[in-house]
């Protein structure tokens, strides 16, 4: 059978994720040291894991409300004022979402009609570009420099809006970069969407990742945003929940109203057993994750400077737990160097390109792993870059 | 809490050139507040944590409870130090609650620990009782799990 005219076109025209291919290139050797793991290395908080066991003995198996648990939406909300300054109505401001990517998924999904423009900024997680396809929206990049810090400048952003412009959508601090966002370039952002009268997608999920006693700022705290913000968070990075796949999506109950319908005919609702593990994240707050994200610190702080001193020049992150840093100087793309580096001294870290073609130049070295083999890591590194440059 | 002191609490084994390179300091600043906090007996000392069942040790170990009578002057303290400094003694706190002591005992067997308190603690002057528990299996020790055997492998690349 031609299986390919059995696929619709969209998605057979999609690219698989550059991260797949390298994965697949990774999996199998036992002796690699990954720095291209997306997640945190410990596991959930063992009360978080607690309150789960806790509903399985009493037999909490069954489905909830399309939009959450109502316990977990109140949580939600609570949550989000102390983090973001900001109240929504539990009963229909708030879906809770199978991870921050369904979230963004429907809202994609129920805000664009086909042709309408989204403009998003790369390098980014991997998931925006195709998501806005397969939302039958068309997605217009507009590249972060590393001399901005991996910034989204309110410049670059207007020169890309049009008359079919609907939504800008943000993710700081970002994934791969871990840039995070001034908030004068927010305020203009912010500006924009309202004078050009557009949504705003922002997803938070590493907001609680920051450094250097930064305050996190969202854009949906600007005059004239809650209006037209969907605000997307989840439990992924900061609650170390990455498997639970829960996540929510805050905004005006008309936009939460739409988003809802598509979320129950394709999703249902999220698992119960993960929102009431959710409920106990929220309540545990950041003393879930305020230890971790010291060590975070830590590690971003040895993995930045032994990059600088191998010559490789990497910008210092302000959030989230990845660095980026250059590599042109050894003369291989992104691609080459990652996988020179997977073969020669078995260190795994993903080519910038996987994270849109604004990633060439660039890999991404996640440093949520322990110390000691981010040192060793990095010994390996220099090894290899010394051998680059040698021409070895 | 310093963060030398909180990352040697985690892991004393590591190099004082890792320890300098995740600190940002020199490795001769992190020796010499090493040095210091061991001077001041900031740090006590350091130990590897041993699974002793996995290690072949078969001595026992003992958590006694122990009453004694508080001193006009010096209260518990000249008694306590003095039960520390036994060689078979491996931990020992003030408690508060029904008993004084909290002493953490290993021997060679059940008799060895027992010989211990019949003639060595329960005969110390100001001893009035004591109460011995024997230990049948760790779970945790020193903040570490045992056997949990539930080291769960991360995917090598994620998104």
């Amino acid at each position: 059978m031609d299986y390919n005219s059995k696929l619709s076109t969209q998605i057979r025209d999609l690219p698989r994720s550059g991260i797949r291919d390298f994965f697949e290139l990774v999996i199998g050797r036992s002796d690699v040291i990954s720095l291209g793991v997306g997640e945190p290395d410990k596991p959930t908080p063992w009360p978080i894991r607690e309150a789960a066991i806790r509903s399985l003995e009493k037999g909490q198996t069954s489905y909830t409300s399309n939009l959450g648990l109502e316990s977990l939406r109140v949580a939600i909300s609570g949550y989000v004022e102390n983090q973001f300054r900001m109240t929504y109505d539990p009963k229909k401001e708030i879906l809770v979402t199978v991870g921050v990517s369904e979230a963004l998924d429907i809202a994609f999904r129920a805000m664009l009609n086909p042709g309408d423009e989204v403009i998003y900024h790369e390098p980014c997680y991997v998931s925006y570009s195709p998501s806005i396809k397969m939302a039958y929206g068309v997605p217009v990049v507009v590249e972060t420099r590393e001399e901005n810090k991996f910034a989204l400048m309110a410049a670059d952003v207007e020169k890309a809006i049009t008359p079919k412009t609907k939504v800008i959508a943000l993710n700081f601090p970002t994934n791969p970069t871990g840039g995070v966002m001034p908030p004068e370039e927010l305020e203009k952002i912010a500006a924009l969407a309202v004078k050009h009268d557009l949504l705003v997608f922002t997803d938070e999920i590493y907001c609680e990742l920051l450094y250097d006693n930064q305050q996190h700022k969202s854009i949906v705290e600007y005059p004239g945003m809650r209006e037209r913000t969907v605000l997307l968070h989840g439990f992924s990075k900061a609650f170390a929940m990455t498997g639970w796949r829960l996540g929510y999506a805050c905004a005006p109950a008309p936009l939460i109203e739409a988003m809802m319908k598509v979320h129950q005919y394709c999703m249902l609702c999220a698992p119960i057993l993960s929102q009431v593990a959710g409920i106990e994240a929220l309540k545990m707050g950041a003393s879930a994750y305020e230890d971790m994200r010291q060590s975070y610190e830590q590690r971003r702080n040895v993995i930045v400077s032994r990059l600088n001193g191998m010559g490789l020049h990497c910008f210092n992150p302000g959030g989230a737990f990845y660095v980026f840093p250059e590599i042109r100087s050894t003369g291989l793309t992104s691609k080459e160097f990652a996988i020179g580096l997977l073969e020669k001294k078995s260190v795994a870290v993903v080519p910038g390109t996987a994270f849109g073609a604004a990633g060439e130049g660039f890999v991404r070295c996640c440093y949520a792993t322990a110390p000691e083999l981010i040192v060793k890591a990095m010994d390996l590194m220099e090894e290899f870059v010394n051998e680059v440059r040698a021409g070895k | 809490m310093d963060p030398l002191i909180q990352l040697l609490q985690i892991n004393s084994n590591r190099s004082t050139s890792e320890l300098a390179q995740i600190l940002g300091l020199t490795e001769d600043e992190v020796v010499r507040k090493m040095r210091a906090a061991e001077a001041d007996k900031t740090i006590l000392g350091y130990n590897a944590v041993v699974d002793k069942h996995k290690a072949g040790h078969r001595g026992v170990t003992a958590l006694i409870e122990v009453r004694i009578t508080p001193e006009r002057e010096g209260g518990f303290d000249r008694l306590a130090k003095r039960i520390a400094k036994f060689d078979q003694v491996r931990e020992c706190f003030l408690m508060s609650g029904g008993y004084d002591l909290a002493v953490l005992v290993e021997g060679k067997d059940l008799l060895d620990v027992a010989n211990f308190v019949a003639e060595k603690l329960s005969t110390l002057g100001g001893v009035l009782s004591t109460a011995t528990h024997f230990q049948l299996k760790a779970y945790k020790q020193s903040g570490f799990l045992a056997n949990s055997g539930d080291d769960e492998e991360r995917l090598p690349v994620s998104p």
